[in-house]
């Protein structure tokens, strides 16, 4: 193929072409509008490089082929049926180009997000290597905050919020007897956004100045004065953030209208219940997110003043706005766990869930509570002082839905028989230490213990006991468990159950004194800290080396699984939930009889029960491509 | 296993207050916050021991046993009288604790009953440090600036606290009231000191580079103690210079100001023992400057950079902070010491 077919054809050649006419355009747009304004100087990097960093993805994602479809049908041109003959993966080629098929996307979801996951564990690894005794050794100030910064931002932009997408993703369309998801381009193109908002985080690192370093709560006015590499963070929160609106939408309409004839909502898995909910929060508050970091990126690039209090600017504006999303994003984070958790405790205790239909509202509740919390974030904010008390109440009450979820988890368990393999031990490690997470929240949800400990380590322990003890521990499990779905392989049992003990003590090591020293008063985002507490950072540091330490067991057990496991069968765990009924790995259109579901999903040890039955004509899953014209119309 | 629970969660109590969680109480509000926590120590801990007390007593009774790879459990759906009663007694614990937790809020926050005898006293903070001043009112004369706070034990203060540039967070982990420095506001909280000390002033909130080592410290001293330190601060300039020549500065007394504004946060200082990463190394940058020149260095930091350090970092009001003769002694303590 000549080079200039290889450049015009979609793929990483023409992606890279786009990224270069991205940042040219950038470079002439700047300097022709400094020349005319008549600003010196008149090529200025740092305009140049701000709007190269929202234009330099636009380029990469047309030139990948992302809008490819769209263009042609949009311009009335015969469209390409790719998503038919491009539908699947045949070899790993596959997993690198824009592909339709929600299986494909799903595995290309949680493998990008596992790595992000390394990365961003690396970066904790470098954190707890300073602060493994007081003074500077290994980064200077700048640099630890940095890294801080992104660990926290990588690990909830491009890990826990992506992996749950991709997870979801992959079993979702199975579970309610769907072909694939409703928008399988947007579904594709939503992918695409996540690896480049984490290489904008990543490159923030080489930029001028370091990478950013303000947090992931990026407070203005920090934010808005911090050298070049916060606008790394503030374009690439924008990408992380249009990918996860766009999942969301996908995941609402797969729900509402592709379910299988006789799936009500109230027949459907609870993992279905739960991304129901997660995506109506997400729908409703990630654009809050996206405006907290315009107003950042405006008054940084344009002087806007949004935050500039001599100029009429209203620092604390910035944090309601930020807070608005972030923390419904606390249950973005959460409730998809909650559902891996309620799958694999009814399959593993070979049981029903436990007050299935509490189960479901109770999401509900959270989803309601979750918008009218926000403020609990900025007790000692300064802002107006009556709102302290109503947030507190919100905040505390939001304990009565998630305890309801907590106890029903152990009515489910009580006289099941209880299979205590892998993914049931993460889930169980969760149950216990999710509750010292929701725990500790309810403590921080009273104002005066709030305003001692606010900012310190106790936060620092709080947010990991939820989001790694909680989120972190689901996401393992359903790994586990979905694992010879996924790959066709059974993982190695021996080496799970390594790594979940592993974790759990040196996770609980790590994260346990952190409550204490906090309440002592180390104050969090800090380098150096007083000699008073430096023998239990020491400790904390060691076990935290264990932690990542036992990562590696994971990695190396599903790469070794994955290439070379024995080959599993189609319902290992004996599952009712449709996702089992098919082949592991399912069938290119998943279903090659279209599902009727003719009970509840969980009815173990209800005799004869089923939850779908395969009945009626076959659905031709090697349909010839259709032809081009006749398409369907764009999504 | 209720029997165990009841022993694990009674153990867990008293293992859970025996802790020593908080730093030395220093004000009569961490007295009360610190009651608090004792409170939900004492409440949260049987929930968690319940919660663990099922799961581990689940896994002993019911783990699947050698014949029984094929069963399920029994198909329970529910119990509505169990869902009612978990939904009702942990909703009337938390609207308990709230109710609690909202009385001690206003305890802390509320003006004390001689409130004309509170002291006020403001606070500025800036990257990286803080100033506090004492207004006219309480010093008989022209405000104090100053780097230094001072309190007298057993009255209320109330802090108004001011923010020169970003977010700031003034906090003392031994008194346990905190609020942020807001740019734009002025934010204010009470505490009362109870108990005689020096505890230090933390930033809680991250505010640059120097956040680490924004610190400061607070003494708390008797009354009369207090009286005297401020009119000692307020008397003229040259009562303060202990046997130093006003003009030409002691080296002596030079050292004590490097110790007392928080330089050696920032700066490496061999002769002070300071390892501060933040600034430039003044044993490199001060070797064989002039006297002059140290003296802008510090009053005006823009002027002149040292290579690899941006602007804006170091404070810039030295000069109105540090009294004349306090200036004129850090110089000769710099020129001295890294000469």
């Amino acid at each position: 193929m000549s080079a200039a077919r290889v450049l015009r054809a979609p793929g990483f050649p023409r992606a890279g072409l786009g990224i270069l006419i991205a940042v040219g355009f950038s470079y002439g747009i700047t300097t022709l509008v400094r020349a005319l304004y008549g600003w010196g100087p008149t090529i200025d990097g740092e305009a140049v490089t701000t709007v190269a960093l929202i234009a330099g993805p636009f380029g990469f994602l047309i030139g990948l082929g992302a809008f490819d479809y769209w263009f042609r049908w949009a311009r009335g041109a015969p469209t390409i049926p790719e998503d038919h003959s491009g539908h699947g993966a045949r070899t790993w080629k596959d997993y690198f180009r824009v592909n339709t098929d929600h299986k494909v996307i799903g595995i290309q979801y949680t493998v990008t997000s596992f790595f992000f996951l390394l990365v961003g564990g690396l970066m904790a690894m470098l954190l707890r290597a300073e602060l493994a005794e007081p003074g500077m050794q290994f980064v200077n100030a700048n640099a630890y905050n940095g890294l801080f910064s992104v660990h926290a931002s990588v690990l909830i932009f491009l890990f826990i919020i992506p992996v749950f997408a991709g997870l979801a993703n992959y079993v979702l369309p199975l579970m309610i007897g769907a072909p694939d998801m409703a928008f399988p381009r947007l579904n594709a193109l939503s992918f695409w956004m996540l690896p480049v908002a984490g290489t904008l985080f990543l490159l923030s690192f080489f930029a001028p100045g370091g990478s950013f370093s303000t947090g992931w709560t990026a407070y203005a006015p920090l934010s808005v004065n911090a050298p070049l590499g916060q606008t790394f963070f503030t374009v690439g929160v924008q990408f992380a953030g249009a990918s996860s609106i766009a999942t969301a939408l996908n995941f609402l309409v797969t729900i509402i209208t592709m379910r299988a004839p006789g799936m009500s909502f109230f027949r459907m898995p609870l993992l279905v219940w739960a991304n129901f909910s997660t995506s109506l929060l997400v729908v409703i508050a990630t654009p809050f997110i996206a405006a907290s970091q315009f107003f950042v990126l405006l008054d940084r690039a344009l002087g806007f003043n949004f935050f500039y209090a001599p100029k009429g600017g209203d620092v604390l504006m910035y944090q309601h706005v930020f807070w608005f999303y972030s923390h419904p994003a606390v249950y973005i984070m959460m409730l998809p766990g909650f559902g891996i958790i309620s799958e694999i405790l009814a399959v593993k205790a070979r049981k029903p869930i436990f007050g299935y239909r509490m189960m479901a509202f109770s999401l509900l509740a959270i989803v309601v509570l979750g918008f009218t919390v926000w403020a609990h974030h900025m007790f000692v904010s300064g802002m107006q002082s009556w709102i302290r008390v109503p947030m507190m109440i919100t905040t505390a009450v939001i304990a009565v839905p998630t305890g309801i979820k907590i106890f029903s988890w152990l009515a489910t368990l009580w006289k099941g028989v209880l299979h205590l393999d892998t993914p049931m031990l993460f889930a169980l490690g969760f149950l216990t230490m999710f509750t010292l997470g929701g725990i500790s929240g309810v403590m921080l949800a009273m104002i005066p213990f709030t305003i001692h400990v606010s900012d310190t380590y106790f936060i620092v322990a709080h947010i990991h006991y939820v989001l790694f003890g909680g989120s972190l521990f689901t996401i393992f499990a359903g790994v586990y468990y979905w694992f010879p779905k996924m790959t066709g392989r059974m993982f190695d049992e021996r080496l799970g159950k390594w790594h979940f003990w592993t974790t759990f003590i040196a996770f609980n090591c790590t994260f346990a004194p952190m409550h204490l020293i906090g309440i002592e008063g180390m104050p969090r985002r800090v380098a150096d800290y007083s000699q008073q507490y430096a023998g239990w950072n020491l400790f904390i540091s060691c076990a935290s080396f264990v932690v990542g330490l036992s990562t590696l067991i994971f990695v190396y057990n599903m790469v070794k699984s994955w290439r070379g496991g024995m080959k599993a069968p189609a319902n290992p765990w004996r599952a009712m939930t449709l996702e089992w009924q098919v082949s592991s790995p399912p069938p290119i259109f998943n279903f090659d009889t279209i599902p009727t579901v003719v009970g509840g999903p969980y009815e173990y040890g209800v005799p004869g029960a089923v939850h779908g039955v395969f009945k009626g004509a076959e659905v031709k899953s090697t349909a010839e491509p259709a032809e081009a014209g006749t398409a369907p119309a764009g999504d | 296993m209720v029997v165990v629970g009841v022993i694990a969660s009674a153990l867990g109590i008293v293992f859970g207050l025996s802790i020593d969680w908080f730093p030395t109480i220093a004000s009569v509000q961490a007295e009360k916050i610190k009651t608090l926590y004792d409170v939900l120590v004492i409440a949260s801990v049987p929930i968690f021991v319940l919660v663990v007390t099922v799961v581990i007593g689940a896994v002993i009774r019911f783990r699947m046993r050698p014949g029984q790879e094929d069963m399920d459990g029994p198909p329970i759906h529910g119990n509505t009288r169990l869902e009612v009663i978990w939904t009702a007694l942990p909703s009337m614990i938390i609207l308990g604790l709230c109710v609690y937790a909202a009385a001690v809020l206003h305890d802390a926050e509320k003006a004390p009953a001689a409130s004309a005898k509170e002291l006020k006293i403001g606070v500025t903070a800036q990257q990286f440090a803080w100033t506090y001043t004492y207004p006219k009112e309480l010093t008989g004369g022209a405000p104090l600036k100053t780097t230094q706070l001072v309190l007298p034990i057993g009255r209320s203060v109330e802090f108004q606290i001011v923010s020169e540039d970003v977010l700031h967070d003034f906090w003392v982990p031994n008194f346990s009231m905190k609020i942020d420095a807001v740019p734009g506001l002025t934010t204010r909280y009470r505490v009362t000191p109870n108990r005689l000390g020096t505890y230090p002033v933390v930033c809680a909130e991250l505010c640059g580079l120097g956040h680490s080592v924004m610190r400061s410290q607070v003494q708390v001293v008797p009354p009369t103690a207090y009286a005297a330190w401020l009119k000692r601060k307020t008397a003229p300039p040259k009562a303060t210079t202990s046997g130093g020549t006003a003009g030409a500065g002691n080296a002596t007394a030079g050292k004590q100001v490097f110790a007392d504004n928080g330089c050696g946060g920032c700066h490496v200082l061999a002769d002070a023992g300071a390892k501060g990463q933040i600034g430039p190394n003044l044993d490199d940058v001060l070797k064989g400057a002039t006297a002059a020149a140290i003296k802008t260095d510090i009053v005006d930091p823009n002027a002149q950079i040292a290579k690899g350090y941006g602007p804006d970092i170091m404070p810039a009001n030295f000069g109105q902070t540090l009294s004349a003769s306090d200036l004129a002694s850090l110089v000769a303590y710099l020129k001295e010491a890294t000469s």
